[in-house]
């Protein structure tokens, strides 16, 4: 296994900027923590999942931590590097609303083919729902992942052919008052 | 939450936007930082050694000194620095704790010094990683026992202790000789009964000086009266002490089963047998047999020597390897014991009449004693012979040292693993409590967070700033993203309205409102009963 050896060592500063959306500053804080946790420079799944279940104790984030994985993970080469971060990291910080909802929409695309099916929506709520765990009130159903998928699909599906399109998606959401004021929500975390 | 891992808080609370177009409800509002500083380098200057260190990474632990503002109080406004006027050498490992969020014990640091360093800094010695805390309970430990012993002998030299019953006085004195002059005489007495007694013994058996008919008479039966007395005396003496020890013993039962009451109790019983009995023909050689019981007596000296007593102890901890020693040996023995017969078989007049008197040849070869008494005759049994004394050199020499060494290490080993295991339960339940310190912080929080959205909360700043003052910014942010999830997963159930004597979160009677979800790090855990989290009731 190479894994433990595995070095890398990002791009330059000057280039990281030109490329995402933060500042120098910015950038220094990011790569400290990062590296703070992952000295040898890259996130493999297993590390990611590790790291990610700390905030969430109560329940099982596992698949949820795949999915986002898959999302960080551009390139698709197993592990994210510092470079992967700060891309991802941009666009969900600093990118226009309309970045921000084509990188959800490919969160939810598992298998990267520009629909979101029923399945895969009902993938990626059951892992949302896993995070919460079992100790809720009231209890959450057994099909609250299902009913959930159904509203999402009511909701976002226009011509009802069964999957929801990036165009869709971005139509759909646009409408939605609550999801467009949301989705200012973390802009200001770095 | 580890420390490094508050450093990916930004990545989880961003990556919260993928649940933003399943959500059906609307986020709550994100806790804002007031005055947002840039992260600036602090200075400690630590008894004239600067430290330098970000800002953030002190704060990473607001219940101690560094991270809270509690070092406001050494802030030296002329040279911009925090002074502190302690051990340089001991900063470094704390600063090293906030660093890398492990605490390391260095070797060559005074135990009670390093002690008072962490409670100065306002850290808990728990908190110390798995790689130096080993080491730290022991030297911990070793310091306790001496300050025990230090004001054990104080005490001693004042007099008098805090009254104990009688019963407890003795028992006291028979288990520890040193607590008085009476227990130490008492101590000595004994042993040296003991030792007559056993000497006694022995000596009964010589024999000394003749008697008219050229018999040989053993001293035992010369002066039998004198012997009698001596005996006499050595079991009025042992019973005492054992009715005395019975007497003051805090549990009978338990003393009764104990070996050492068991050895008395076998020493002390073939006099009393004895008396009972009258001198039948028949049941005096039972009586003799008896006698070899008061070899006995020998073990109570184990009260007396530590080193006996480990050595029971080991002897019972290393039984299965003294048991393959004894199975190997004799696995040996049967198999050399057949070979010889049958060699020797054929020879006129040998000894080796048969396989188990063969064991005896055997057994003396093997240790290489080589008394003499049965010797092979044919040259078969004399190869045989030869075999037999070179392997047991081997198989005797070969598991002795494997043994010797098995002693001290399961006698070392058995006391480690039963320390670690109460330490670490005794750890774990100490840093439980420590954490669900910050567990009911963000229950705090969310109760206070609650009641500002039943207020329709419109992003006042007077709120949010009641709320996170007991909470630090990163457990409020981190609160937040907790918060979002929830909102992305609760039902589209609307909650029934409250109906009056009943608790509106739990539908359950005031009275019967639980008091602890411990598993639970949502806001969905279980409110102080009486109150209703709604604040409707």
């Amino acid at each position: 296994m190479e894994m433990a050896t595995v070095r890398h060592r990002p791009e330059a500063l000057e280039l990281l900027e030109a490329q995402s959306k933060f500042t120098k500053k910015e950038l220094q804080i990011l790569y400290r923590g990062f590296k703070n946790e992952c000295p040898s420079g890259v996130v493999n799944e297993e590390t990611f999942k590790e790291i990610y279940s700390q905030f969430f104790p109560q329940g099982d984030s596992t698949t949820y931590a795949h999915f986002l994985f898959n999302a960080f993970d551009t390139d698709h080469n197993g592990s994210v590097s510092f470079e992967d971060f700060v891309m991802g990291l941009s666009i969900l910080l600093r990118g226009t609303v309309q970045e921000k909802l084509n990188w959800a929409f490919n969160l939810y695309d598992i298998n990267k083919d520009g629909y979101i099916t029923k399945e895969e929506m009902l993938d990626i709520m059951k892992a949302i729902y896993d995070m919460m765990g079992k100790c809720t009130y009231p209890v959450l159903k057994e099909d609250a992942p299902r009913q959930h998928v159904e509203t999402f699909f009511q909701k976002m599906d226009k011509n009802k052919d069964g999957v929801v399109t990036i165009d869709e998606f971005i139509e759909s959401c646009q409408k939605d008052e609550n999801i467009m004021r949301s989705m200012q929500l973390f802009e200001n975390v770095i | 939450m580890a420390a490094g891992v508050a450093a990916w808080l930004p990545f989880a609370r961003a990556a919260a936007i993928g649940w933003m177009p399943v959500a059906n409800c609307p986020m709550p509002l994100a806790p804002t930082e007031k005055n947002k500083r840039q992260d600036e380098l602090i200075i400690l200057n630590v008894s004239g050694r600067r430290f330098q260190t970000w800002r953030t990474t002190l704060e990473r632990y607001p219940d101690t000194l560094l991270g809270s503002t509690e070092k406001e109080f050494f802030f030296n406004e002329d040279t911009k620095e925090y002074f502190f006027d302690r051990d340089p050498e001991v900063f470094r490992c704390i600063l090293n704790f906030y660093r890398t969020g492990k605490l390391h014990y260095p070797r060559y640091e005074c135990i009670s010094a390093y002690d008072e360093e962490l409670a100065f800094y306002g850290i808990l010695p728990e908190i110390i990683g798995d790689c130096c805390y080993e080491e730290y309970k022991d030297r911990k430990r070793e310091n306790a026992e001496r300050l025990m012993d230090d004001n054990d002998s104080e005490n001693n030299q004042e007099g008098s202790m805090p009254s104990l019953s009688f019963r407890q006085t003795m028992w006291r004195a028979f288990e520890n000789p040193h607590t008085s002059t009476l227990a130490l005489v008492f101590y000595y007495v004994t042993g040296f009964f003991i030792a007559v007694s056993v000497i006694t013994n022995v000596v009964e058996t010589v024999p000394c000086g003749t008697v008219p008919g050229n018999k040989e008479l053993p001293c035992g039966e010369r002066y039998a009266v004198a012997f009698f007395c001596l005996d006499t005396a050595c079991v009025m003496i042992f019973t005492v002490e054992y009715l005395l020890r019975l007497f003051a013993a805090p549990s009978r039962y338990r003393f009764i089963r104990s070996v050492m009451s068991i050895i008395d109790v076998v020493a002390i019983m073939p006099y009393y047998i004895g008396l009972v009995m009258t001198n039948n023909e028949d049941v005096s050689g039972a009586f003799v047999t008896l006698r070899v019981f008061r070899v006995f007596r020998i073990f109570k000296f184990s009260r007396h020597s530590q080193g006996l007593r480990i050595l029971g102890y080991t002897l019972k901890s290393c039984a299965s390897e003294l048991g393959f020693l004894l199975f190997s040996l004799t696995m040996a023995i049967i198999i050399f014991a057949t070979v010889m017969f049958y060699a020797e078989k054929g020879s006129s007049a040998s000894k080796f009449t048969s396989i188990p008197a063969s064991f005896w040849y055997t057994i003396v070869t093997m240790t290489t004693l080589g008394y003499g008494d049965m010797v092979p005759k044919t040259i078969a049994g004399k190869i045989f012979g030869s075999i037999c004394s070179l392997s047991g050199v081997l198989v005797i020499a070969l598991p002795v040292p494997v043994i010797v060494s098995n002693f001290s290490r399961i006698y070392h080993q058995n006391q480690r693993a039963d320390k670690r295991r109460a330490q670490k339960k005794a750890r774990l339940a100490r840093i439980r409590v420590a954490k669900t310190g910050s567990s009911n912080a963000y229950l705090h929080s969310k109760r206070n967070g609650l009641l500002n959205e039943a207020l329709e909360l419109t992003g006042s700043t007077e709120e949010e700033q009641h709320m996170t003052k007991g909470t630090s910014l990163i457990e409020s942010q981190h609160h937040h993203l907790l918060h979002c999830l929830e909102k992305t997963t609760v039902s589209t159930n609307t909650i029934p309205p409250p109906r009056p004597g009943l608790c509106a979160w739990h539908g359950l009677p005031m009275d019967k409102v639980p008091t602890e979800c411990s598993e639970v790090a949502l806001g969905q855990a279980h409110p102080v009963p009486g109150v209703c989290q709604r604040g409707w009731f």
